[in-house]
C-alpha cells in the first residue's frame, strides 16, 4: 500500500532537510528509473530516493523514515541481480552512490576504510601500487559497489580461492532503524564473542544502513597464470573442474563459459578470440610464487586432456588475461545481444553434481522451449543458467519463471542451495522453504529482530511472503527437527 | 507536459531500447553520473527514461528532457557496453523528440539555436570571427563581454580563443600536391570552426599528407559537417548539410578528417540519409588512423617533450580511434608519451555542451585537469577542437604549464625540424 500524499509532502520535506534538496528526488519521472535494479522482472517504485553525503544524513535520513513509518532500502549501484535494491511500498531509497571516499589505507596491516559506494574495481586499482587488492570480484566490479557486495555477500571469479565478501569485510559502521550507530568489528580481524559483522554480510540491508567499512587487502600474487582448456561440451570441462580440486590443486579460479556464452561475448565489445567453435571453455586461473606454477599449469593440461578437452592454450601475457577476464565478466550483459530481457539465475550444487545437473538444466530449458546459456563459477559449483526472453510474451515468461523454479528445485534435490552469491531478494523469497524449515526461519526472524524490530529496513526481502508457493522444506536441517532432550 | 508521441521515433526508440538488459556496467563510464551518482543521470537510468517514454508509461517529462540535455553525448557507455545498446543515435532521437514537443526552452536553448546557425553559415561564422579577432586586438573584447548578460558572460568567460592572425584564417588551397613518391589522393574536410580558429592545424595537416605522399583536395563546395545540429535533435538540418558534403566529396574515395567530431557524425550519416549516407560515410576517416593505416614515413627531427594524449570521445568511443593516435606519436624522436589517468573520459567540451551546461562541463573539466596536474606534461595532444579549446582554456585557468595541440601539429613539427635549414617547408598560399 503507498504512502497517503500528505503524508508523502511532509516525508519529502523531511528527507529535504536531511540531505538538501538538490539531494532528494521526488519527481514520479525520477522514481521511475528506480523501480528496479539489474532484476528487471520486479519493479516497485520507491516514494522519495535521497543521495546522503555521509554517516549523519544516512542516521539523519532514517530518524526522518521512521518519524514518518516510511520503510527504507539501502541501494549502491543497482547491479543486483535478485531485487534486493527494489523499492517495497512506500519506501525511500538511500542511494549510497554519493559516499564513496577511500578514507583510509594501511598497507602495513592490510586493510582499507572506505565509505559503502565506493566501486569494487575502484579499490583495487587505489591499492594496486601498494601492491595489493581487494579480492571479491564480482563480473559486475566496474559499477558494483562495496556496500551492496557486502549486503549481498557478493563472490566472483576468484572466490574459489579467497572466499567471499564475508571472509574479506573486518568491520562495519551501520545505522539502525532508530537512527543510531553501531560499530562492529576490528581493523585486526578479530573480535570477541558472536560474529555480529558476519551477520550483516549477506544480510542484504535487513538489519541497517552499512555506512563505513573496514576491508581486508590481499597481496598481490607474485604471478598468474591463466590456462584455456576448450572442450566439445559444458558436461565433459565439469568433469575437469572435478578432476582439477581432486588432484589437490588451488586454482584461483575455474570458470566455465558455453558456446552460447562464447558467440554473444565473441560478438560484443568485449571479444576476447574465444574459440567459436568449443563446446564451451574452461578458464583455469593459478596464482601464487613463479616456481610452483608452470608444473602445476602443466597438471591442469594434463588433467583437462584426459577430462576430454579438444585442445589446451595458456594466456600469453597479462594483456591476454585480462581480456579473458573481460569477456567472461561482459557475458551477462552480453546476453543482451540474443533476446530483449535476461533472466540470470544463480544456484549451488556439490562440485561432484556439476555434470550431472548441468545436463539437466540445458533439458530443462530445451523442455520448455527456452535460450538457456551457461557462464559459471565451476569451481565453487556456483551455476549461472542465463535464460534470454521476450517479457513481452507472457507465454514465454510463464515458462521462464516455470524453468526457473524446476531449476531451483534440482539443484537443491542435489544437496544445493538456491543461492550463490546474488542473494534472496524478492526473486527467491518465496523458495527459500525449498532449504529452510519453518524453524531455522524463526531463527532468522529473531536475528533481524534484535536490529530491526519493526522491519522497516529493507522489507519484503529473504523471507517468504505467502506460504503458497513453495511450502518450508521438511527434509531440511532444521533445528526444529532434532529431537530435544 | 504531455505530448503526443510521433510513432516513428517511439518504435525506433523502443526497439533499440531492447538491447539494453539493464546490467549497470555503463555507469561509472558515464560523467554525469560519476558526478551526481543519481540513476536518472547514468546511461541505463536515460535508456530506461527512453523506454518509457517510447512505452508510454511516462510522457517526454521533465526529467526526460533535462538528462537528454544533460547528456554529454561522449558515448564512452557504447565502449562499455557487451549488448551493444546504440546509446549514441538513441540520444540524437530523444533530443530530436523533446525539440518536437516544445520541451526544449530556457537561455541555453536560444545559444544553442544561434550557434547552430552560424557554424552552418561559413560566411556570418567568417565575419563573427573576424569581428571578434578585431575586438581581440584592440583589447575591446573583455569590454564587450561586460555588456553581455551576467549569465552569458559567465559561461563565455574563460573559453573565447584568441582569433589566430589573417593569414592562418585565408582559405586552404584547393590541392595541395604531394611530395616525392605520390602514393594516392585524399580530400579534406576543412569544417566550419576548424579553418576558422585552427587553420594551423589544417595546414600541419596538408603538409604531413603531403610528406607522406599523398595529394589533398579541399573542395570548396563543401560545409558544415552536421555534427552540432545531429547532437542538438535538428535531424533535418543535419541530412541537409551530409547532403552538401556527399555532393562536394563526390569524386573521392578517402576523407580525411582531423576533427573529431566531425568524423563520427559524417560516418553516421547513414542514420539520417539512409542508402547513400552509407557510401559517404564509408569514405571517411580520421588523419590518424588513415596514417597508422597507410604507414608513415619515420620523422627524423627530434621533439624533446612529456606528452599526454587525451583521447577525444568521438574519436575513440564514436570511431574506434585510440592506440593509431598513440602510435603515430611515439614514433617521433624524443617524444615521450605519458600515460593520465582517465585518458579515455569526457574533457566536458562536447559541442557547445560547455556553453549550454556550464556547471557540468566545469566539473567534468575539473576531473580532468586533476589528472593532467598529477601526470603534468609539457604537452597535452588531443584531436579535436572542441576539446582543444576546453582543455586549453582550462590548463591556462589551472595554472598548469602545458600547452594543448592537435597531434598532427607535433608530427609536423618532427617533419619540419627534420629539414636542414628552416624555411624549407613547403609554403601553403
Amino acid at each position: 500500500m503507498a504512502a497517503s500524499p500528505t503524508v508523502s509532502a511532509d516525508l519529502i520535506a523531511g528527507l529535504e532537510a536531511a540531505v538538501g534538496r538538490e539531494a532528494c528526488l521526488s519527481r514520479p519521472d525520477e522514481l521511475f528509473v528506480y523501480e528496479c535494479d539489474a532484476l528487471t522482472l520486479h519493479t516497485g517504485p520507491p516514494v522519495a530516493v535521497v543521495l546522503p553525503q555521509d554517516t549523519a544524513q544516512v542516521q539523519r535520513v532514517v530518524r526522518t523514515c521512521r518519524a514518518h513509518g516510511a520503510p527504507f532500502v539501502p541501494r549502491g549501484a543497482g547491479t543486483g541481480l535478485s531485487g534486493g535494491a527494489t523499492a517495497p511500498d512506500g519506501a525511500v531509497v538511500i542511494e549510497c552512490s554519493r559516499m564513496n571516499r577511500i578514507l583510509e589505507v594501511n598497507a602495513e596491516d592490510r586493510y582499507a576504510v572506505v565509505e559503502p559506494g565506493v566501486v569494487n574495481a575502484r579499490l583495487s586499482e587505489a591499492v594496486e601500487s601498494l601492491g595489493l587488492f581487494y579480492a571479491p570480484d564480482p563480473s559486475s566490479q566496474q559499477a558494483c559497489t562495496i556496500g551492496g557486495n557486502i549486503a549481498e555477500n557478493s563472490g566472483g571469479p576468484h572466490t574459489l580461492k579467497y572466499g567471499t565478501t564475508t571472509n574479506h569485510v573486518l568491520a562495519v559502521s551501520l545505522v539502525l532503524p532508530d537512527g543510531e550507530l553501531l560499530e562492529l568489528g576490528s581493523p585486526c580481524g578479530w573480535s570477541p564473542g558472536h560474529d555480529l559483522v558476519g551477520a550483516v554480510v549477506g544480510s542484504e540491508g535487513t538489519l541497517g544502513v552499512v555506512t563505513r567499512a573496514i576491508v581486508r587487502l590481499t597481496p598481490i600474487p607474485e604471478q598468474v597464470e591463466t590456462v584455456l582448456g576448450i572442450f566439445p561440451d559444458v558436461v565433459k570441462a565439469c568433469r575437469a573442474v572435478g578432476s582439477i580440486i581432486r588432484s589437490g590443486l588451488v586454482p584461483s579460479a575455474l570458470e566455465i563459459l558455453d558456446q552460447r556464452t562464447i558467440h554473444a561475448v565473441e560478438d560484443s565489445v568485449y571479444a576476447a578470440g574465444l574459440p567459436r567453435d568449443a563446446g564451451a571453455v574452461l578458464i583455469a586461473e593459478l596464482d601464487g610464487a613463479a616456481s610452483a606454477l608452470v608444473p602445476q599449469a602443466e597438471q591442469v593440461q594434463r588433467l583437462a586432456e584426459s577430462a576430454g578437452a579438444l585442445r589446451v592454450e595458456r594466456a600469453r601475457d597479462a594483456e591476454e588475461r585480462q581480456r579473458f577476464w573481460k569477456a567472461r565478466k561482459g557475458a551477462f550483459g552480453a546476453m543482451g545481444r540474443l533476446a530483449p530481457d535476461l533472466y540470470v539465475h544463480d544456484a549451488v550444487v556439490p562440485r561432484s553434481k556439476l555434470p550431472e545437473v548441468l545436463a539437466e538444466v540445458c533439458a530443462i530449458g530445451d523442455r520448455h522451449g527456452l535460450t538457456l546459456s551457461n557462464v559459471f563459477h565451476a569451481g565453487d559449483g556456483n551455476l549461472h543458467p542465463n535464460i534470454s526472453f521476450d517479457r513481452r510474451d507472457e507465454d514465454e515468461r510463464a515458462r521462464v519463471l516455470l524453468a526457473g523454479q524446476e531449476i531451483l528445485e534440482l539443484c537443491v534435490r542435489m544437496g544445493g542451495v538456491i543461492t550463490g552469491e546474488h542473494g534472496v531478494g524478492t526473486e527467491k523469497r518465496d523458495f527459500i522453504g525449498l532449504v529452510f524449515g519453518e524453524s531455522d526461519l524463526e531463527a532468522m526472524k529473531h536475528l533481524r529482530a534484535a536490529f530491526d524490530p519493526d522491519r522497516v529496513c529493507n522489507p519484503g526481502k529473504i523471507f517468504p511472503t505467502t506460504r503458497f508457493c513453495v511450502e518450508s522444506n521438511p527434509h531440511a536441517r532444521g533445528y526444529d527437527r532434532v529431537p530435544l532432550g | 507536459m504531455s505530448v503526443e508521441l510521433d510513432q516513428q521515433v517511439g518504435n525506433s526508440l523502443y526497439e533499440k531500447s531492447l538491447d539494453c538488459v539493464h546490467c549497470g556496467l555503463c555507469l561509472t563510464s558515464c560523467p554525469t553520473y560519476l558526478e551526481t551518482g543519481r540513476e536518472t543521470s547514468s546511461p541505463r537510468g536515460r535508456i530506461y527514461l527512453m523506454r518509457g517514454v517510447a512505452e508510454g508509461r511516462l510522457s517526454v517529462s521533465e526529467t526526460l528532457s533535462e538528462e537528454a540535455f544533460l547528456c554529454l553525448g561522449c558515448r564512452a557507455c557504447e565502449t562499455a557496453c557487451p549488448s551493444g545498446v546504440r546509446y549514441g543515435e538513441m540520444l540524437e532521437e530523444t533530443r530530436a523528440l523533446v525539440v518536437g514537443a516544445g520541451a526544449r526552452r530556457g537561455p541555453s536553448a536560444v545559444l544553442e539555436r544561434w550557434g547552430l546557425r552560424l557554424v552552418a553559415s561559413p560566411r556570418a561564422l567568417h565575419a563573427a570571427v573576424a569581428l571578434l579577432g578585431g575586438l581581440q586586438r584592440l583589447g575591446l573584447d573583455r569590454l564587450g563581454l561586460q555588456l553581455l548578460p551576467a549569465s552569458l558572460r559567465a559561461r563565455l568567460g574563460g573559453l573565447v580563443p584568441v582569433v589566430p592572425p589573417a593569414a592562418e584564417r585565408k582559405p586552404l588551397p584547393e590541392w595541395f600536391p604531394a611530395e616525392g613518391v605520390r602514393r594516392g589522393r585524399v580530400a579534406l574536410l576543412s569544417g566550419c570552426v576548424m579553418s576558422e580558429l585552427f587553420g594551423s592545424v589544417h595546414r600541419a595537416t596538408l603538409r604531413v599528407l603531403a610528406r607522406n605522399g599523398f595529394e589533398v583536395l579541399v573542395p570548396r563546395t563543401q560545409g558544415c559537417c552536421g555534427a552540432l545540429h545531429a547532437h542538438s535533435g535538428d535531424d533535418a538540418r543535419a541530412a541537409e548539410l551530409a547532403r552538401v558534403n556527399l555532393q562536394a566529396f563526390a569524386e573521392v574515395d578517402t576523407i580525411v578528417v582531423n576533427s573529431a567530431g566531425c568524423g563520427a557524425a559524417m560516418r553516421d550519416a547513414g542514420h539520417w540519409l539512409p542508402g547513400e549516407g552509407e557510401a559517404f560515410a564509408a569514405k571517411v576517416r580520421d588523419i590518424a588512423e588513415f596514417l597508422d593505416d597507410v604507414g608513415i614515413i619515420q620523422p627524423k627531427g627530434r621533439l624533446e617533450a612529456t606528452v599526454c594524449y587525451d583521447d577525444p570521445c568521438h574519436l575513440l568511443h564514436g570511431q574506434g580511434v585510440g592506440p593509431a593516435v598513440r602510435r603515430l606519436l611515439e614514433a617521433i624522436p624524443g617524444l615521450e608519451l605519458l600515460a593520465h589517468r582517465e585518458a579515455d573520459r569526457c574533457c566536458g567540451a562536447a559541442g557547445i555542451y560547455n556553453l549550454t551546461q556550464p556547471e557540468m562541463s566545469a566539473a567534468v573539466l575539473a576531473r580532468k585537469l586533476d589528472a593532467l596536474a598529477e601526470t603534468d606534461p609539457d604537452i597535452v595532444a588531443t584531436g579535436n577542437p572542441g576539446c582543444l579549446m576546453q582543455i586549453a582554456a582550462g590548463l591556462t585557468a589551472r595554472g598548469l604549464r602545458a600547452r594543448a595541440v592537435h597531434p598532427i601539429e607535433l608530427l609536423d613539427e618532427a617533419y619540419g625540424r627534420a629539414d636542414e635549414a628552416p624555411g624549407t617547408q613547403p609554403a601553403i598560399p
